[in-house]
């Protein structure tokens, strides 16, 4: 891809602006109870970012708590299976609780220790994020409270539990359709009611500025390692990085530290769920409109009126309706490709990387997968194409057994 | 002179504070809805805000989340509620309309579109929960265009220097939140809100009502008497819940309920 129309690289990596706005996408859509502590944590992080002891603190945890860093594996059966590019493959899965989640937790529960907040509360749709974020507060001796969809509840009883064991409150959420979105918004109205004492850690890069930006920036430690270990272990960059979306932030984590390379094409995979034309998917990059919600402007899927509407995937982390606003501006400027998968492509994906690698990836990490194989076909064995698989598939065995019509109780 | 500044000069020459109520557009049921407001101003109301049904209403608590859901199993969209309001205004050219809720059913619309249609439903103001100043600058363009009024929220948090900006960017009056919560939270401190009342009015140059936690004549008066008028939401939205399947009954204990707060907060005036 050329870099002439998206202006100087400088601009790219530089986003968002002082307003907190990707171009028209991002800001601060929130009640007016909620700026100050949104200005407070701005500032925070502004001093923070750069402040010796705060980066010793976050890069040593992530070393000897998560396990970083997180290989990136050459999955050979794989790439001869496909027959085209190399295929690499950024093991997130590896990490501490088993998936990308932890490393922005890891970062904003050491903001809130050095703010001074007792509290943390959390959003989470399948529970990883959830799961996470109980497991900093306990690392670090903060109180943990995490808004989870009755809906979802039913549906992932294991992290409800395992929540429990880190001693989080798990609260059940039943306005709404009960799943993701509700709990973010119920995440929302706990913190305006909670602000002096509690801070939200909010699990993908979209919410109000600063959130989009600094969970951006504490994942972009996938993105930064993936370069290093191209170039030390591979001799090359890569031709192409596929990761998928749903609020986008281990897309975010893998692209950001290579948005200045405009020869290296980033590509994020939308679920298309039962399929695009049948309107039951989770994919606001690719059939949403502009709009507000959770506090910026993005892209979201909502009808004529502007009401949210409810997603379907198979895949619950990749259920929601809107997507992070700097993965909607990458769209406009053409930095960044969003296509989809559907839930069927996923679950073939999934039983193959299984099979071929021996690796059990996320359902949400398998809509990567799928796509990824599908371009590495077309692309030469001499181009590599790194795939991020950001979460292991241990919690999705039950939803697999279930489609295979297994009872495994 | 607008409607909402005719209103509060009337007030003042009077003696008396602002009461201003909140129902949802289309609560429990689209057809009550212009009724419920003609009742509302007939039992005492000043100011009438008009609820825009949202799917995600993030500031809201439990009994008005309760009351989106309502308006939205009858599909109540912006274009709907604006036509509600104008029906209102063929019988009542006085009485302010404020549009209260979230910004997206306005971005689908369009600001342009949305400006336009509000000034010809005789809308005289927004209240947008989610839009501080510094997201509204365009939209607050097409307000202006067709004499609608930008109301910002003050709140117990807000400092200082936001609070100066508030009142600068705030037209007909400014809402004080004056509680950190979401709408229906039950506990109000009246010596605080007098507190902040007397930072706010060094830098306001419209009225402030004040807002949350009012629930009966006793809490709109002492609020009135501290602020230049009192807002009540939940407590209404809940006996429009309570009487759903009973129009009458209903109609008969929100009027009943304004007044009360009526006379409670005139009594306190004299």
């Amino acid at each position: 891809m050329s870099n002439s129309n998206i202006g100087s690289n400088e601009r790219l990596a530089s986003m968002p602006d002082e307003t907190g706005h990707f171009g028209v996408f991002g800001g601060r859509f929130v009640s007016e109870t909620l700026m100050a502590a949104l200005e407070e944590l701005t500032r925070e992080y502004q001093r923070l970012k750069n402040d010796p002891a705060f980066l010793r603190d976050f890069h040593s945890d992530l070393a000897n708590y998560v396990g970083r860093e997180s290989p990136l594996y050459f999955a050979e059966r794989l790439t001869r299976e496909v027959g085209g590019a190399r295929i690499l493959l950024k093991r997130e899965d590896l990490n501490h609780t088993g998936a990308h989640k932890i490393n922005n937790c890891i970062g904003q529960a050491l903001l809130a220790k050095h703010m001074g907040k007792p509290r943390v509360i959390a959003e989470t749709g399948a529970g990883q994020h959830g799961v996470a974020s109980a497991t900093v507060a306990a690392r670090f001796g903060l109180k943990c409270a995490v808004y989870m969809g009755s809906e979802d509840i039913a549906r992932q009883s294991l992290n409800v539990y395992r929540m429990k064991l880190l001693g989080a409150e798990v609260i059940p959420v039943t306005s709404g359709s009960r799943t993701l979105k509700d709990a973010l918004s119920e995440a929302l109205r706990d913190w305006v009611t909670n602000v002096d004492d509690t801070y939200y850690i909010i699990g993908t890069v979209a919410g109000p500025h600063p959130y989009p930006m600094l969970v951006r920036d504490f994942q972009s430690v996938i993105g930064n390692e993936t370069r290093n270990q191209c170039q030390t272990q591979y001799g090359c960059m890569p031709d192409a990085i596929v990761a998928c979306v749903g609020g986008g932030s281990n897309a975010m984590g893998i692209f950001y530290p290579f948005i200045n390379d405009t020869d290296v094409r980033l590509i994020g995979v939308e679920p298309a769920g039962h399929g695009m034309e049948t309107g039951e998917h989770a994919a606001p990059l690719t059939a949403g409109q502009i709009g507000v919600l959770h506090g910026n402007r993005t892209y979201l899927m909502q009808d004529e009126n502007g009401q949210i509407l409810d997603t379907y995937s198979v895949s619950a982390g990749l259920d929601y309706p809107g997507v992070g606003p700097e993965h909607a501006w990458l769209k406009d400027i053409k930095r960044a490709e969003y296509v989809t998968v559907t839930d069927e492509e996923a679950l073939t994906a999934f039983r193959q990387l299984n099979l071929l690698e021996g690796i059990l990836p996320a359902l949400e990490s398998a809509h990567a997968v799928a796509w990824g194989m599908k371009m590495a076909k077309d692309m030469s064995p001499d181009q590599t194409i790194v795939i991020n698989l950001s979460g292991r598939g241990d919690k999705d065995i039950p939803t697999m057994a279930r489609i295979d019509g297994i009872s495994i109780d | 002179m607008s409607r909402i500044e005719q209103c509060f000069g009337q007030l003042k020459a009077d003696g008396r504070k602002a009461l201003v109520v909140y129902l949802v557009a289309g609560d429990p049921e689209p057809a009550v809805t212009v009724p419920l407001m003609h009742a509302m101003v007939a039992a005492g109301a000043n100011i009438i805000e008009l609820g825009l049904p949202f799917s995600d209403p993030e500031a809201e608590g439990p009994v008005i989340q309760l009351a989106h859901e309502r308006a939205l199993k009858h599909n109540v969209s912006l274009r709907d509620t604006l036509a509600m309001a104008r029906t209102f205004r063929e019988t009542d050219q006085t009485t302010p309309i404020v549009l209260m809720g979230y910004i997206n059913p306005i971005e689908a619309m369009g600001y342009d579109v949305f400006g336009q249609l509000a000034g010809d439903a005789g809308i005289d103001g927004t209240i947008l929960v989610n839009v501080p100043p510094e997201e509204g600058e365009l939209l607050d363009q097409s307000l202006a265009a067709n004499k609608i009024d930008p109301v910002y929220l003050l709140s117990p948090t807000t400092t200082d220097a936001r609070a100066r900006m508030l009142c600068e960017k705030t037209r007909g009056f400014a809402y004080y939140v004056s509680l950190k919560g979401t709408t229906g939270a039950s506990t109000l401190d009246v010596d605080s809100v007098r507190d902040r009342m007397s930072t706010f009015r060094e830098f306001a140059r419209t009225p402030i009502v004040v807002g949350f936690g009012i629930k009966d004549g006793e809490s709109a008066a002492s609020i009135a008497a501290v602020s230049d008028g009192a807002v009540v939401g939940s407590a209404l939205v809940s006996l429009m819940a309570e009487h759903a399947d009973d129009k009458p009954r209903m109609m008969q204990a929100v009027q009943h309920l304004i007044g009360e707060m009526r006379t409670a907060m005139d009594a306190e005036a004299v």
